[in-house]
């Protein structure tokens, strides 16, 4: 999105910046705004894979979807590394401890987005080896349904995130 | 040999055997299990040398209630063979065959992470598949279906279709 449409910002184009100053360039804006956008635009993704939902969200990274549109093709290694959490597949009993503690290591500011309904409630396995539902173990900024979704729904709610961090980002 | 003609080798020694669906099985005494597992392997027409899979069956209100199973198989005569043991209710266990088959150790902790039946003389007969510290064995025909609570760090959360709020 060019920096012109933000709300917020003036540019030497918009009528409440017609003094000299705005004409030679100057941006003005929140600190928080402008950190956010600068956050949203290059999301670090720790790899977390657990199912077939990876094998999508691997797609969406490849070339033919491209996450690299948004700056977050990189896939860390490292939860240190990372900003958001992307639950791909679901999460069985033994692996909810350690889901967290990949959760805890990623420095803050950082989001979660719970990708397929196994991951969101469960799915079809309502069965005592599957956590019902990965909200129950970190909190869940953004939920993709489908079994699994297209890498287009995963790019969706990606961008939804976006715009939740853009709105809602606060740097205190 | 065919499975009726390994029914008819055996029927001798062993007289519960049933041939069903292609594929014979033998029930024994849980006090015999060991020294007849020893006997089939030591058999020459026989052979039946390597132990493929221990499982168990769960039918509440049947006497006994649980079954366990050794599904025996020839490496070198290629026939099979299905060793059933009947366990009661009241006292779940049966003589562990690792001395003999050193494969059934995992397997004889899976059945007793799913079942509880517990094998008399295992090595270390804990959980394999389940949580440490998680109650209950999840495959018993008692056990609740469906979804079960999370339990994270001494919280219970239910799941999505049992929440109030």
């Amino acid at each position: 999105m060019p920096v012109e449409r933000l709300e917020g910002f003036r540019t030497a184009k918009s009528d409440a910046g017609s003094k000299e100053g705005f004409k030679r360039g100057l941006l003005l804006t929140k600190l928080d705004r402008a950190v956010s956008w600068a956050r949203k635009q290059s999301m670090w993704p720790v790899t977390f894979g657990l199912a077939c939902c990876a094998i999508e969200m691997m797609s969406t990274g490849a070339g033919s979807y491209d996450l690299s549109r948004w700056g977050m093709e990189l896939f860390r290694a490292s939860p240190r590394q990372s900003d958001l959490m992307i639950v791909a597949g679901r999460v069985s009993q033994k692996m909810a401890p350690v889901l967290r503690t990949v959760y805890d290591q990623m420095p803050e500011p950082k989001w979660v987005i719970s990708m397929g309904v196994c991951a969101s409630a469960g799915g079809m396995f309502t069965n005592y080896a599957i956590v019902q539902g990965v909200d129950t173990i970190v909190p869940v900024d953004i939920y993709v349904p489908g079994c699994p979704p297209k890498p287009e729904m995963l790019m969706y709610g990606i961008l939804r995130l976006h715009e939740k961090v853009r709105t809602e980002g606060r740097i205190s | 040999m065919t499975p009726s003609e390994l029914a008819e080798r055996i029927r001798v020694r062993y007289p519960d055997v049933i041939v069903a669906r292609g594929e014979a099985t033998v029930v024994v005494d849980r006090e015999r299990l060991l020294e007849t597992l020893e006997d089939l392997r030591r058999d020459e027409e026989l052979r039946l040398d390597f132990l493929s899979s221990v499982t168990a069956t769960d039918w509440p209100g049947r006497t006994p209630r649980f079954w366990v199973a050794y599904e025996l198989h020839s490496l070198a005569h290629g026939h099979r063979l299905r060793v059933k043991v009947g366990v009661p209710d009241e006292d779940p266990s049966v003589p562990s065959v690792v001395p003999l088959f050193p494969t059934a150790d995992w397997h004889e902790r899976e059945t007793y992470d799913l079942f509880g039946v517990v094998f008399d003389g295992h090595p270390d007969l804990r959980r394999i598949l389940m949580p440490e510290g998680w109650e209950g064995h999840p495959l018993r025909k008692t056990e609740e279906l469906g979804g079960v609570n999370t339990r994270f760090r001494g919280a219970f959360i239910p799941p999505v279709d049992r929440r109030t709020t």
